[in-house]
Formats: C-alpha cells, structure tokens, sequence
C-alpha cells in the first residue's frame, strides 16, 4: 500500500490527516508486516480518525465494530438468520431430512457481521475495532483467530479465510488492560498530545481562516494547560473546538475577557476552571 | 553495526535488557522487530526508535525505559565529541540561545559537550566516569531562566496573553536539556563499563515497580498522576467481578422474550439480575514519616474508588487516631498536599512523635467502634514498625470480630517482616498481611481483595 514512511505522512496529510513520525512509522509497519495495530492515547487525539484517513488513502472500505459491553459473536462475528431458516423449514415440507439439513445452514442464511465482512470478498478494506476496552474479555479471545490468521471459523460452514487480509486497527482509551495474548498479535502505538508545532498545523488544517498568531497563543495556552495537574486534560479535539469558537466570536488575540468566557469550551470541569483561572492570573469576576 | 550478525545480537540484547526490566517480549516481537529494521534501515535513527517501540512494547508506561534503553545500544554517536570543549561561560550562551529559540536539535549537542567539558571525574581508568550531576552542577541551566526570557522578550517572540506562560514554557525546555544531560551521561559510562550491566542498573524502572518506601518526592508526584486511570481500571475489574458473582436463578419473563428470535425454543437462558448491594470500606492508614508515601497514595486510590462503595471511612494515624474522610473529599483533595494537611489538621500524635500501633488501634475500637459492622471490609496500612511498643493484639481480634474482613498492607519485604522493632508475624496471625511494595502489586492486590 506505501513505500516509504515519507510516503505514509505525506498521503495521509492529503487525506487530511497530519501523522507524527511515530504514526506514520506504526502505520507503515503494520501494512508492511501485515500486522493488526492497537492504537492507545488519551480521548480526541484522532485516534479513529487515522483508521478513517487510512482508508481514504488507501480507497478502501472501511468495515467498523464498534465495541460495547455486552458485544458478542453474534454482533461481532456471523449469526444466522433464524427467521429465514424456520421460514425455509416450513416452505420444504415435503423434503426429507438431509435435504433441509443441508440447506438451512449455507451462506443464504448467513448474517455476516463486521468481523466476517471485513474477512470475506476481495475488494480492499479497513477493519477498524474501535474501543476495544469497553468490550468484555471474552471477545478479545473470539478476536484473537481473526487477527493472527485473519480467518474466521462457522462451524456448520468451516473456515472462511482471508484472500485479501483488511488493514485492521484497534483503539482502546486504556479503561481496562488488555489481554497480552490480544496485544502480542498488534503493533502497539500510543499516540499522545502533539508537540506545539504540529498542533498548530492541525488547527491551521481544521481551522481554515484562523490567524496565525491566534492559532499560536491557542495552542500555547493549551500546552499550558496540559502541564497542570487538572482531571481532565484538554484534548487535540478541545484544541480545535476552542479555535473554532474565538473564531465565531470574532475574536482576532487571545486577552483575560476572551479567555475567561471561553474556557469552557477546553475544560469540562468546574474545578478545573477554576485551577485553571487561578494559575492563569485570571481574575473572578 | 555493519553486518547482520552484529546487528542481530544488538537486538537480543536490547529484548534482554528490556526483559530484566520486567518488560515481558516473547521471541515472536523480537523477530518482528528484526522485520522492522529490515524494512526501515538504519539510515534514520528516530524511525527505528518507533519501529522497534511499536514491535516491542504492549504498553504506553513501558516508553521511559525503552527509550532509555534504545539510546544505551543505539547510540546517535560514539566516543567524545570531536569539537574543541567549549568554556563555561561560552557553553551557558550558547544553551541560552538554544532555550530561547526551543531548538532541540542544538539542545541535544550542547547536552554532549556539556558532559565531554565537565562531566568527566577521577584520573584512574578503574573509577572513573562521567556525571550528570556534576555537570549540571557547574553549568545550572536553571539559572538561564531570566536571561533567556528576556532575550526572547526582547526579540518581540512572546506578546499578549501567552506572555504569562512563557517563564513555564522556558522551565519545561530546561528540564528537557537535564534530560538529555542525564541520557548522555549514560551513554559514556556505558561506554567504559559495558552496555548490557548500565542497561540494567542505570536505567530507572518503568514507575508501577518502584518501591514505596524507596520513592523520591518526584517519583511519588509520578504515581499520583497515574491514580485516576488506575482507579478506573480497578472500577470496571470489580464491576465485572460483580457481574460473574451475580449469577442467580433464571429469569422466566426475560428467557421467554429472548426466545422469540429462536421460534419460541428457549435456546439462551436468561439469569436474573441480584440487586447488589453495595459494601463499606474503612481504611486505617499510618501516616508517619516512613510509610506515608504508600499511605498516601493508597488514600487517593480508594478515594477515587469511592462511588464503588455505599460508604468509605479513612482514619489516620501515628500513635493517635483520627477520622480524615472529610479532608478526602472528591475533587478538592489537593493531591500534592494531602499529606501535610492530613498531619497538620487532624490529631495524630500524643506526646511523642513515633508511631504506636498498639496504642493507635486501642483508640480505634474505643472510639469508633461503629465504624466497622458486618459488611464492612478493613484496610490497616502500615509497616508495623511498632518502635517497640505493646503491639495490643485484642484490639485489632475485636475488630476482626466485628468486620466482614480484615486485611493488611504492608509495604516492607516480605523477608523484613519480624525484624528488629517489626510486630508483623504477630499481627499477621490474626489478619491476612500482604506484602504491597509497589503500585504493580497494590493493584492486583486491590482487584483481588475489594468486597463485590
């Protein structure tokens, strides 16, 4: 899919998407060794957005479960149809046994769910996992046959094997640990908050018609920000929400007034506010 | 680093030293990794940096100690640098600049000079060494703080608003320089003793293994930060633990509507969710000197816990006891400063500042007796170092009596157990003692031993 790791960053800035080294390294690894990769990282550093931008740069489909508690094999992997098949039962009553038998379980009555569909067919695709943490640790074993081998098994039908192996990525916000067994079989990729030049270009990218020195101070505030001990760090995403904000507001600098009004938009505590508000020199009005 | 030979057992080495950081790599990653470096060369040093990290880390905390490691057996250059050393005062300049302008790359050359010019001590080739204290302590780069946020004022670099985060900014780039000082430092020793024992001994371990009792301020400030995320792993373990518990009678309503999508075979049966009910904690926490670290921390973890538990009590104490609950409350505990104001507010000694277990858990029983009942679980944190005193045994019977369960942390090895002034054994006959000496262990321990 790429040659080059340059090749990796710059396509994927073309799909809108600005990826560190780190990424763009990960990204190129994992098409190279054709290997599932497990992204971790705090909320809204776009951590399914690089699924995404994979798959616009690739022109690949993008086949997505997302995982919640309680998902299961039948939301994740095949169910059949069982409606289909009683129907089937009682429109054949002639037939005898074998015949039936047989017929109820071929692919007709087959759901095929993301886990299959990302597995079957030929066309290229992208199996994006997306929180995988929120899933109960009996799915990550129904997950570990896909990603090693990318095959899944029906047991009435046998296995069904990859003949083109999807792009797969995982993410996870860190809200359990996951099983070695599942993280042994990923390339593993932590993507943290951006160094104060990239996420400028990421708000510049966002952001269009947002002024320079506005996207500078945004982004050095939020820098600072994130060096406080507050209980929810602002996020790439805060970042850009808040540029979106002044923008609207008409705002052309950054002054006391404007930062008062709008730091809700970056924090999303009242304590953190006022943290914030104390270390910023910001009086209480 | 030419041939593939060469290369290879550079590799093994890295996984070994990984390895005898606790890090668990199997042969698979290291094989992958060897893939890595065949796809992206060696041309670009940072490339390889993050292919191997994405081959062979599992996890986000393993990072520091990988990257510690990758600069001992990929160094970015060996031997001294080949410029002349640079005098003191031409070097503090030239970092000052440096800071200013935040360029890095000049940062991490200076770092090397900086260690060539006045890191190196003793004349023998037996003991001598490079030091990044020493280094540090002749160039002070925390005493560029004025000039370089002057220079940068000066230059119109910092206006408006973001002018008030500027002297942070320069902080944060200082500490970054100390950084690279200590990773060099590394480097050279490493050199001259040999990679594979540095590697070992040098680098600090990843922060979930280091001891309680043996952390800095710096390492403990560390960990705090790492109790909220904590905390939530711990919460959604005991919720799933609450769940597998609550497996009861079958729910015939729920089975029979399940049923409908099989033609009316009950093929799933549906159990019937238990109310769960919802257990109280009571923590009693040394707070002295020694142990207060662990205490600490664990005070913050159970209070980030909190809406697991109906009720959560916490008492202090040295050799007097205190209940501190209020001073826990969510989100207004100032973790930095619990400890000291836990000490300051509350009565925590008598005449004598040492602490007293005896005498603490007989003020317990006396006077909040209604704090343990039969659904509440106990913690008592402490090394039970008694300073020889009466270690009052009935007391802490009495409350094992009265409670669901008793435990006890202890965050001493388990072999210290006994000696000199420590009453364990003693108490361990009465309660389940536990040896909690990292965050590693209080967390398997906390998964495990918190009422469902």
């Amino acid at each position: 899919m790429f040659t080059s790791v340059d090749d990796v960053s710059a396509r994927l800035a073309e799909a809108g998407y600005l990826a560190s080294p780190a990424v763009a390294t990960t990204v190129f690894l994992a098409d190279r060794l054709g290997k599932p990769l497990l992204v971790e990282g705090p909320a809204g550093v776009g951590k399914t957005e690089l699924a995404k931008a994979v798959a616009r740069v690739a022109g690949a489909r993008l086949v997505r479960l997302q995982c919640y508690e309680g998902v299961d094999e039948s939301r994740a992997l095949y169910e059949w149809n069982h409606a289909k098949q009683l129907l089937r039962i009682s429109a054949g009553r002639d037939e005898s046994w074998d015949e039936t038998r047989t017929d109820i379980f071929s692919e007709e009555f087959l759901l095929p769910r993301p886990l299959l569909t990302a597995i079957r067919g030929d066309e290229a695709k992208v199996l994006l996992i997306d929180e995988m943490d929120k899933a109960d640790v009996e799915v990550e074993a129904l997950l570990l046959e896909v990603l090693s081998d990318f095959q899944v098994t029906v047991p009435e039908l046998g296995t069904v094997t990859a003949t083109r192996r999807p792009f797969v990525v995982l993410t996870s916000n860190a809200t359990r640990e996951l099983s070695e067994a599942l993280r042994r079989r990923c390339l593993f990729l932590h993507i943290g908050f951006p160094d104060a030049e990239s996420e400028r270009r990421i708000v510049h990218l966002k952001v269009p018609g947002i002024d320079a020195a506005l996207a500078e101070s945004v982004v050095r505030v939020v820098g600072a920000l994130r060096a406080m001990d507050l209980r929810k760090v602002p996020s790439v995403a805060e970042t850009v929400d808040w540029a979106r904000t002044l923008l609207a507001l008409g705002a052309d600098t950054l002054d006391e007034t404007v930062v008062r009004d709008s730091l809700g938009v970056i924090l999303k505590h009242q304590d953190d506010v006022l943290k914030a508000q104390a270390k910023l020199d910001l009086d209480a009005v | 680093m030419t041939t593939s030979a060469d290369l290879a057992s550079r590799l093994t080495g890295l996984v070994d030293a990984l390895r005898a950081h606790g890090l668990r790599i199997g042969t698979g990653e290291t094989v992958d990794a060897a893939q890595a470096v065949r796809e992206l060369g060696l041309a670009d040093r940072e490339l390889l940096r993050e292919g191997l990290a994405a081959t062979l880390l599992h996890s986000a905390g393993a990072r520091p100690v990988f990257d510690a490691v990758f600069d001992l057996y990929f160094p970015s250059g060996v031997g001294a640098p080949d410029v002349e050393p640079a005098g003191r005062e031409e070097l503090r300049d030239r970092l000052a600049a440096a800071l200013a302008d935040d360029d890095t790359a000049l940062m991490r050359r200076l770092a090397i000079e900086a260690v060539d010019g006045f890191g190196g001590y003793g004349a023998s080739p037996a003991s001598d060494g490079w030091s990044s204290y020493q280094t540090l302590d002749r160039l002070r780069p925390q005493t560029l703080l004025a000039r370089v946020r002057d220079e940068v004022r000066a230059r119109g670099g910092s206006t408006g608003f973001g002018d008030r985060l500027l002297e942070d900014e320069i902080r944060r780039r200082i500490e970054e320089f100390r950084r690279m000082v200590t990773a060099e430092a590394r480097r050279r020793v490493a050199e001259r003793r040999g990679r594979d024992e540095i590697a070992r001994r040098a680098v600090a371990p990843t922060a979930d293994r280091v001891d309680f009792l043996f952390a800095g301020k710096e390492r403990l400030a560390e960990l705090r930060r790492t109790v909220q995320p904590l905390a939530r792993k711990l919460a959604t373990r005991l919720a799933a633990r609450r769940r597998r518990a609550a497996r009861g009678s079958i729910d015939l309503r729920r089975t029979l509507r399940a049923s409908l999508s099989t033609g009316g075979v009950p093929m799933r049966p549906v159990l019937r969710r238990r109310r769960p009910a919802r257990p109280e904690l009571v923590l009693l926490c040394d707070v002295s000197g020694s142990v207060s670290g662990f205490s600490d921390f664990t005070m913050l973890l159970v209070q980030a816990l909190h809406d697991q538990f109906s009720k959560v009590r916490v008492f202090a104490f040295v050799n007097r006891v205190d209940e501190v609950t209020g001073l826990l409350v969510h989100g207004a505990a100032d973790p930095e400063g619990l400890g000291a104001r836990i000490r300051g507010e509350a009565a925590l000694t008598s005449w004598h500042g040492s602490s007293d277990y005896g005498a603490a858990l007989g003020e317990f029983t006396e006077r909040y007796a209604d704090a343990v009942g039969p659904r509440t679980t106990v913690f008592v944190l402490g090394d039970a170092r008694n300073n020889m005193g009466d270690p009052n045994l009935p007391a802490l019977a009495g409350i094992t009596a009265r409670a669901r369960r008793v435990y006890w942390l202890n965050p001493e090895q388990r072999s210290r157990w006994g000696t000199g002034d420590s009453a364990a054994p003693a108490y361990a006959e009465l309660v389940e003692m536990h040896e909690c000496r990292n965050v590693r262990q209080l967390s398997a321990l906390v998964g495990r031993l918190l009422p469902v």
